[in-house]
């Protein structure tokens, strides 16, 4: 009788604390959102109408807007340009891990030492400014962070900027999963080194594209620490996502059935997502492993 | 593009000997070793440079414009006053006790509970496994930011705002410590299991002294990953935490900037103090980090 209890022991503390703190959560996130709820008074049952004021909010879409541009610009980017950098670092040469480390701190330090770094890098009197106008790159010194056509893409860069790293180590992990046979072939039929890219490389890679795809994706739209620290959503609400609309209703506002309904919406495009992504993935014959 | 990073020609047949014209042995062309050092530094410099800066800032005296234009790249006299004063401004000490009492909480939890519930996900048969682990993956997906607020109403009802408790419990137990740690336990021989089975020794027992020894490295990763992710988290203990006493080391220097915004030259010097235990981790434990963290994580 005992025997048949002990891999529910074993499991006992886990299912508890995911219960608690994640499940139960995620199932009274879709309560509230059904209800106007201040923190105060009890819950009042609202039915739709909170999504019904999502529809109708301005700021709601605009959130919604940028969160989806922080999506189209950053992932692209974050399933790409780390596939270079691995390929940079793939290589046995002396002090080659000194180099893998100096392009993985950003991904283990705090974003709001990040954020930070990176508002004083933008200062308008700042290194970036000073930078970029000596190489002759623009003539005029630009507020990065205040001007309304460009901080979103200034915050964008930074998320770019520390998950680099990250995405590195996956394709790093890929790179060093390709058959060394593959090139060894190509190399004795006289194939050329961007063809050997192109038509070995790449597709050997699709499955870890795919991935980080997906853990990419996850991570814009859950876009925060970067936000509140550089910008706080401004300036004229050009750097408010989706998750910073959150938290300004449920902890500024403390109108948490509105917020929660927001909530929902960012669950939704990110459950969505994934599903796409995986679709694609999996369209492409390479999730089958 | 080519993995070179294993071990070399040793265990390939010697027809192969052909490809070691391009693994730099005699025959690498030294231009080509040089370009590539000359993008490896390039890339580093943008990787490096912002904490380049932060640190010049910090190391500037009180004497110096932080602002002026040309931007000076070094400090004309170079001072650690500026750390001094941060412990001055704010109990930082006090925030890195706190940040470190949370990690070590959070670590050693995780350690536990993970490698408890990935035992039997990885070894034993029972009812419900799929479907338990199945709910548990895909818990993975869920962004904490939604269950941020009933996180909240929760912590308040059970009177854990406002404690480290609170702060911590939910990362008390990651779906991804247990996935990680239910991969490592998958890959060690059942042997060594069944014989200790035979001599009647129990499933704890053996969870502690034969899958626990022979996963280490998976352990190192969580708890390396466990720490930089809880001495980082900004938005949790933003929400949770009034009492300024029991602040972080993420909200002491949020304070920081906003209660001296314009004197960066603090700023930079307590955004230095505060990273500098995850860059010690992070060196101590890089191994672990970049190659044995995503191992399994694809192939799975």
């Amino acid at each position: 009788m005992f025997r048949k209890l002990t891999p529910y022991l074993f499991l006992c503390p886990a299912m508890l604390i995911i219960g608690i703190f994640v499940l139960l959560p995620m199932a009274s996130a879709l309560v509230i959102s059904f209800s106007d709820y201040n923190m105060i008074e009890a819950h009042r049952f609202a039915g739709l109408d909170q999504y019904r004021r999502l529809l109708k909010d301005p700021f709601f879409w605009n959130a919604l807007y940028n969160s989806l541009l922080y999506l189209l610009v950053v992932v692209p980017v974050l399933s790409f340009a780390p596939v270079f950098l691995a390929a940079l670092v793939n290589r046995k040469l002396p002090g080659i891990a000194v180099f893998r480390g100096i392009y993985y701190l950003p991904v283990v330090t705090s974003l709001v030492v990040t954020g930070l770094m990176w508002k004083w890098v933008y200062e308008e009197n700042g290194v970036l400014n000073f930078i970029l106008r000596n190489l002759g790159l623009m003539s005029e010194p630009i507020a990065w962070l205040a001007t309304p056509s460009v901080s979103l893409f200034a915050v964008m860069a930074v998320t770019v900027w520390s998950g680099m790293g990250f995405y590195m180590v996956i394709y790093l992990a890929g790179l060093q999963s390709i058959p060394k046979a593959l090139y060894e072939v190509a190399e004795l039929q006289g194939v050329s080194r961007i063809r050997q890219t192109l038509f070995i490389t790449i597709p050997m890679l699709r499955p870890y594209i795919a991935l980080v795809a997906v853990i990419s994706s996850i991570a814009a739209m859950k876009v925060f620490d970067e936000v509140f620290i550089m910008t706080g959503g401004g300036p004229l609400g050009q750097t408010e996502t989706l998750v910073f609309f959150v938290y300004q209703n449920a902890f500024i506002e403390f109108d948490m059935g509105y917020a929660s309904a927001a909530g929902m919406a960012l669950f939704a495009a990110t459950f969505a997502l994934s599903v796409l992504n995986l679709m694609l993935a999996r369209d492409s014959g390479y999730a089958k492993r | 593009m080519q993995s070179d990073d294993k071990p070399l020609p040793r265990m390939r047949p010697p027809t192969a000997g052909f490809a070691n014209r391009r693994y730099g042995g005699g025959f690498a062309p030294a231009g080509q070793v040089l370009l590539r050092y000359a993008a490896l530094i390039a890339v580093a410099l943008v990787f490096i440079g912002p904490f380049a800066w932060l640190l010049s800032t910090a190391m500037k005296s009180g004497s110096e414009n932080i602002f002026q234009y040309p931007p000076q790249f070094l400090p004309q006299q170079p001072t650690f006053q500026n750390f001094g004063r941060v412990f001055q401004a704010l109990p930082f000490l006090s925030y890195f006790v706190n940040s470190a009492f949370v990690a070590a909480m959070a670590v050693s939890c995780n350690l536990v509970f993970c490698s408890l519930a990935a035992y039997p996900l990885a070894r034993m048969s029972f009812a419900g496994k799929n479907p338990i682990f199945l709910v548990l993956i895909s818990t993975m997906m869920l962004p904490f930011q939604l269950l941020m607020i009933p996180l909240y109403s929760i912590a308040v009802a059970l009177g854990l705002n406002n404690s480290f408790l609170g702060l911590m419990i939910p990362h008390a137990c990651t779906a991804f410590g247990i996935f990680l740690m239910r991969q490592a336990f998958l890959t060690i021989p059942h042997q060594l299991e069944e014989s200790a089975r035979v001599e009647g020794v129990s499933r704890l027992r053996i969870w502690w002294h034969v899958m626990l020894p022979l996963s280490k490295p998976a352990l190192a990763t969580l708890a390396v990953f466990t720490f930089v992710g809880v001495w980082g988290d900004f938005l949790w203990p933003l929400v949770i935490m009034d009492d300024q006493a029991k602040f972080t080391l993420p909200l002491g220097v949020n304070k920081l900037s906003g209660a001296f915004g314009k004197d960066w030259r603090l700023v930079a010097a307590g955004a230095i103090l505060s990273i500098i235990p995850t860059i010690a981790v992070f060196l101590f434990a890089q191994r672990f980090f970049i190659s044995g963290a995503l191992k399994g994580a694809v192939k799975g």
